[in-house]
């Protein structure tokens, strides 16, 4: 068989519907839409089967934890009145150390279900040992395919502990210089090995949140007798806040504000072997979130389960600085040690509570384990052996690749609001650049898609001179 | 010389920089794509000889010797005296400044 770049990405299709086990084309219908709750009921579970999973597999019923040291910091800066109940959800509990617990138990136990001697998923975050640690509970053989080393053979402190993990739960791992091509290497394991393809972006990967979601409005019922005004997901590949959303609205016909956080890298190239080692999150920023809200079927199958922008109310970013300074105030206010990747969402609540009254209340929904390389004190070390400078000030002067600034002053750290229309736009676009004519079924679709109106659609669809087809 | 069945690195190129995909950033247009994996050396090599090794898996990848037993080094790295004034920073807003002494 050819295996030269071009022939293997050629036939990726092929190697993606062996290994996921599921007929994408059955879920096309029509030019750009898809049947996006029938790839959703893949495997017919119900949310009650997934907690039965993960219950009997180390992973859900996390605790939801009220910080109100960091609350009432938020108050101390905040208008009279003002600053919601800062809860976290304390996902770092579940084996393995993070959410993607949920996500691996589902991909893990469908493919022994379905009679794989192995799972692979390409990862370089949290999810690689989400899935080894599934995978030994299973007895199932794993890969984890990493983007972790520049071409000097440099690599992320966080990216080595997270090596590391996957080792300790008996997976093999394979670490690969930076560049997209990892995907490639990908698909010929997935060829060579016949194992399940894990990835985060099948419909088993996004149902296992679900839990969250559900988990999420029960807790901060027990614990308050309230549901949460707000919810904030930290975002890059989508799938943490879609399975979250859904879990929410599958537990709650209450409105929840769903907000999505990452940590603002603007001007770093992710492919970039230059650019790679200077940053310092090297997952829940914006070089994955940006892309995937915009393009999701960008992912490792057919078609992602993981669609943010139909769930998102509002998306925010934040600095390096200030999800460094927020997770060491976890530390030293409430007493909770946890990874800073899991805590962009706790800087962007830190925020968004002051927007919020005294009596409302705002969820964090996840935390991640640290450790050894994948802590602050590992990360700004490394940061500043890569010539960033680190200072104090306003962080709205951060400049990703340059600088990290932490906030001088508690009232400088501000989630910034981007602009979910100009993100629906360029969704659209993405998507019209695919079609020349548009059935009624995909402007259906591309509403839902966009959690706005046809209206909206129609009116975008005419600035690219897309036709409508007349349908009986 | 490193024995037969000894746990080690490899590591071995996978895409010369001609063979990598289009559009790439300069910085990584120019360099080859690497790849590093662990397992049990088939024969046995000196270091930096071109070896077999299977894999945990029990695949077999072709490439250079690197490292004996590779281990884990990672550390919490230089300490960083800024994050005591973070801790500053906040207990003083929280608790006044005479609670932090």
């Amino acid at each position: 068989m050819n295996n030269s770049y071009e022939s293997v990405m050629a036939r990726k299709n092929q190697i993606m519907q062996k290994s996921v086990g599921i007929n994408y084309e059955n879920f096309e219908d029509g030019n750009l839409s898809f049947d996006y709750e029938g790839l959703l009921s893949e495997g017919n579970f119900t949310l009650e089967d997934i907690i039965k999973i993960q219950n009997d597999n180390g992973v859900g019923n996390t605790p939801l934890k009220e910080c109100k040291n960091i609350t009432n910091l938020a108050r101390k800066v905040s208008k009279k009145g003002y600053g919601a109940r800062i809860f976290i959800k304390d996902e770092a509990l579940n084996d393995s150390g993070s959410f993607k617990a949920r996500r691996a138990s589902i991909s893990c136990y469908q493919a022994k279900k379905m009679g794989f001697k192995g799972v692979i998923a390409a990862t370089s975050g949290n999810y690689g040992a989400a899935v080894a640690s599934q995978a030994a509970k299973y007895g199932l053989k794993c890969i984890i395919v990493q983007e972790c080393y520049d071409s000097l053979g440099v690599g992320q402190p966080e990216i080595i502990e997270k090596a590391r993990a996957c080792e300790a739960y008996g997976a093999e791992v394979v670490q690969l210089s930076v560049g997209p091509e990892l995907f490639y290497k990908f698909l010929l394991l997935l060829e060579e090995t016949g194992y399940f393809n894990a990835s985060l972006y099948t419909p088993y990967g996004i149902m296992g949140i679900e839990s969250l979601g559900k988990e999420v409005i029960e807790d901060c019922l027990k614990l308050t007798g309230k549901i949460p005004d707000m919810v904030v997901c930290t975002n890059a590949g989508g799938g943490n806040l879609t399975g979250t959303a859904r879990g929410i609205q599958k537990t709650t016909d209450k409105k929840v504000e769903i907000v999505g956080a990452s940590v603002n890298l603007k001007g770093l190239h992710m492919a970039d072997d230059n650019d790679f080692n200077k940053k310092s999150f090297t997952t829940g920023h914006t070089g994955f979130g940006l892309p995937f809200i915009m393009n999701p079927d960008r992912s490792d199958v057919p078609r992602s389960a993981a669609r943010a922008l139909r769930y998102i109310d509002r998306y925010v970013t934040v600095t390096q600085g200030e999800v460094f300074f927020i997770t060491e105030a976890l530390s030293v206010l409430e007493g909770i040690e946890r990874g800073p990747a899991g805590n962009t969402s706790l800087a962007a609540a830190f925020s968004l509570a002051q927007e919020l009254k005294e009596d409302q209340i705002i969820v964090v929904q996840e935390t991640e384990y640290t450790s050894a390389g994948k802590h602050h004190q590992a990360q700004l070390s490394f940061a500043r052996d890569n010539g960033i400078c680190i200072y104090f000030g306003d962080p709205s002067e951060e400049i990703p690749g340059k600088s990290i600034v932490f906030p001088k002053t508690v009232d400088l750290i501000k989630a910034e609001e981007i602009d979910l229309n100009i993100i629906r736009k360029k969704y659209l676009q993405n998507q019209f650049n695919k079609v020349d004519k548009l059935k009624k079924t995909d402007l259906k679709f591309l509403a839902e898609e966009i959690n706005s109106s046809i209206d909206f659609v129609i009116t975008e669809s005419k600035k690219y001179k897309i036709e409508l087809e007349d349908e009986e | 010389m490193i024995k037969k069945g000894s746990w080690v690195q490899i590591k071995k190129i996978v895409l010369n920089p001609e063979e990598r995909a289009s559009n790439l950033p300069e910085a990584t247009k120019k360099v080859p794509l690497l790849l590093w994996v662990k397992g049990h050396l088939l024969e046995d090599a000196l270091m930096n000889e071109s070896v077999k090794v299977k894999t945990l898996t029990g695949r077999i990848e072709e490439g250079e010797l690197v490292a004996l037993n590779p281990s884990y080094q990672h550390t919490y790295g230089n300490f960083i005296p800024e994050i005591l004034e973070i801790d500053q920073i906040v207990k003083s807003t929280l608790f006044g400044s005479e609670n932090n002494e």
